[in-house]
């Protein structure tokens, strides 16, 4: 197992690009809670907050022609690959100019032209849909990658042992983001597996694997680099395991009882968010305006994404019945 | 005992918890906090991390160790959090548990009990909605459960963990606070409820078959229709496999009408089964048209508008009441071409 090399530095700029975007997806989840407890999303959520880094470093490293698959947590990814938020909140909301066109929720969402194949509802669902999307792009000779995140627990389901023996078999092009938070729902994973480190499970399938500290944008990044450059060239996968936490529950209402309190106060420290705006004020240059300055932006941007989602329509109930196939054979099939 | 659905059923577990050793529960987050949906709560406080087992998140793995256990004396529960999960342990369910006695010439059986949190919750969406009963009834070798009272879920769940073969329980998330009186268990109180319905409100217009959170929307619409002076028998069949088919029979005997509701898409669900078997053995005794109300044969969706669209509700089986007793042109040259 190789830890990444020391990572390129990076611009201010570059830096402040990557700030704006962690709290992009941070003030999102934030105010998709508030919004919840006001009545306006009527299904689950599962925040994101805590791991932006890891979206974020990862999505950086990406060009327009990867492909992406997420989890239940996905909105950080679908933020950090460049989506609406408009279309995200109005997801939420269940309406018609939703993502998904309410018919998802938060569980489903997806953005095809950014090569965003969705969140799941499956834990480890996404995995071997990664693997098969790399195929496609190995068949067409391409050389995009693929990209599936995934959490610890997903690391204990067959559909992750069996994808990564078969994509390192075949050598697909596909990086496997392993976001190890500690726990799959409220199971800690020193009682969910008897490994540390997940990383270690890519030796079975003779595979590059890598720890990475998760809340490091910088490292995230430059593992992605590495793994993204030895998929484009014919080298196989990496399995990167970015070690994280989620600073909120399971769930969006889950008070998440079940962690130490030291715990939580020990990763509270090193808030990803926390750790770019010291980079970035202490060893980039960057003064506290710029940092204010990229917050208000967001803030804005949020302010009109959730005022547009507001007043958009709810569907109709009869769309229940579109979309269901592709070519329903003028309804024959929905009988 | 006053109880919740979720209560009962925690009181059936830890009955029977505490009269066989062998009994162990399995399943993701059951243990010590207790179930997503909270059925197991203080069970883990009471009876220890040996008999509640939270495992990891590996579907096949945990259903296919308690297929094991189950083969050499254990009496395994497994709890399946989103019904919909049990796509991914499949194989250990339909070519393992439910073929086991069977190919083995009845040397061993797999007494295991799977319990499935089915149907929606509202806005839970097209992968933790689903109503998958009809793939379990529709495989030799298991028994399906399908509970719509807290006395049920606790009658019926001693009756599963006690069988000697697979069970397939269903438990719907919109039930878990329904609460009511449930008679708690006896020594002497032997008598099997599987394959026995209950008629849950007499009639004499039009039987209407449901169960599990369909059935309380059927005995709601009952309710309705009688104001408009039509009679409506609820017959509740409590399992799907075996099923009653002299209840049915019995009541079809009074009302001579069927319609079937649940909440699973209609093509080639229950509905279609139950209407076969009325159509095939009752047919003297039908005087109209079977009619089933069910979910639309597509996913469940996210948005509540359209969910609701799709699933069946009081309305939707009361109008489907009232089309069955519409009276119907008797057959006459108006329905045959002329020759
Ligand atoms: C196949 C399947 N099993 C169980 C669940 C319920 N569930 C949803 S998220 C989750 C925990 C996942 O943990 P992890 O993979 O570590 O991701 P995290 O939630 O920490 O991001 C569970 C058990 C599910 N959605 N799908
Ligand atoms: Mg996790």
């Amino acid at each position: 197992m190789n830890a990444p090399t020391e990572p390129a530095p990076a611009t201010l700029a570059e830096a402040l690009g990557y700030y704006t975007q962690m709290v992009l997806i941070r003030r999102f989840e934030e105010r998709a809670a508030q919004l919840r407890a006001l009545g306006l999303v009527p299904g689950f959520l599962h925040p994101y907050i805590g791991q932006e880094a890891v979206a974020v470093g990862v999505c950086s490293a990406l060009e327009a022609q990867d492909v992406l698959t997420s989890t239940h947590r996905g909105h950080g990814h679908m933020l950090a690959r460049g989506a609406d938020p408009s279309r995200m909140y109005a997801e939420l909301f269940a309406r018609v100019d939703g993502c998904n066109k309410a018919k998802g929720g938060s569980l489903h969402m997806i953005d095809k032209t950014l090569g965003f194949l969705g969140a799941n509802g499956i834990v480890g669902g996404g995995i071997p849909l990664a693997a098969g999307a790399a195929l496609q792009l190995k068949r067409q000779k391409s050389s995009a990658v693929a990209v599936s995140f995934f959490g610890d627990g997903a690391t204990n389901e067959g559909s992750f042992h069996e994808t990564l023996n078969l994509a390192s078999l075949w050598r697909l092009p596909v990086l496997f983001v392993c976001e190890n938070n500690l726990y799959g729902e409220f199971t800690r994973q020193d009682r969910h597996q008897t490994i540390t480190d997940i990383a270690d499970r890519a030796s079975s399938y003779a595979m590059k694997g890598v720890v990475v500290d998760g809340n490091d944008v910088f490292a995230m990044r430059e593992a992605a680099l590495q793994a993204t450059e030895q998929a484009r060239h014919g080298g196989g996968p990496t399995l990167i395991e970015a070690k994280t936490y989620r600073h909120k529950g399971h769930f969006e209402g889950d008070m998440a009882r079940y962690r130490p309190k030291d715990e939580v106060e020990a990763w509270m420290r090193r808030d990803p968010i926390i750790l770019i705006t010291e980079e970035i004020t202490q060893k980039l240059g960057g003064s506290a305006s710029d940092i204010e300055e990229a917050k208000a932006k967001v803030e804005t941007q949020l302010d009109d994404a959730i005022a547009w989602a507001k007043e958009r329509p709810h569907p109709l109930p009869e769309d229940a019945l579109d979309d269901v196939f592709a070519n329903s054979y003028e309804g024959a099939a929905l009988l | 005992m006053s109880a919740t659905y979720a209560e009962a059923i925690r009181q059936a577990l830890a009955e029977e918890l505490e009269r066989d050793p062998n009994v162990f529960l399995i399943g993701e987050d059951i243990g010590e906090s207790g179930g997503v949906f909270g059925a197991t709560k203080g069970l883990w406080e009471r009876f220890g991390p040996d008999r509640l087992l939270d495992t990891p998140i590996s579907e096949e793995a945990v259903v296919g160790a308690a297929v094991g256990a189950s083969l050499i004396g254990g009496r395994p529960v497994v709890e399946i959090m989103f019904g919909d999960f049990a796509a991914l342990a499949m194989d250990m369910i339909v070519n393992q548990a439910a073929k086991i006695h069977y190919m083995t010439g009845g040397q061993l059986c797999a007494p295991l009990v799977v319990r499935m949190v089915t149907g929606t919750a509202g806005a839970t969406a097209a992968q933790h909605s689903q109503s998958l009963e009809a793939w379990f009834v529709h495989t030799p070798g298991l028994k399906v459960a399908v509970p719509s009272t807290p006395e049920d879920a606790y009658v019926l769940l001693k009756e599963a963990i006690e069988d000697p073969d697979p069970v397939i329980f269903f438990e719907h998330k919109m039930l878990y606070s329904k609460r009511s009186y449930v008679p708690l268990a006896t020594s002497e109180s032997s008598s099997s409820s599987f394959g026995t319905g209950r008629i849950r409100r007499e009639g004499s217009d039009v039987t209407i078959v449901s169960y599990l959170k369909t059935l309380d929307d059927a005995l709601q619409a009952a309710g309705q229709l009688e104001l408009e002076g039509i009679s409506c028998e609820v017959f509740d069949p409590r399992t799907l496999v075996p099923f009653d088919r002299d209840g049915l029979a019995s009541s079809l005997a009074k009302t001579g009408r069927l319609v079937i509701a649940h909440e699973a898409p209609v093509r080639a669900g229950v509905g279609a089964e139950i209407a076969a078997i009325a159509a095939a053995e009752c047919f003297d005794l039908l005087t109209a048209p079977i009619a089933r109300v069910g979910g639309l044969n597509t996913p469940v969706p996210y948005a509540p508008e359209m969910e609701h669209f799709t699933l069946p509700d009081a309305d939707r089986i009361a109008s489907t009441v009232r089309s069955v007793l519409e009276p119907r042109e008797p057959l006459s040259a108006s329905n045959h071409k002329e020759v």
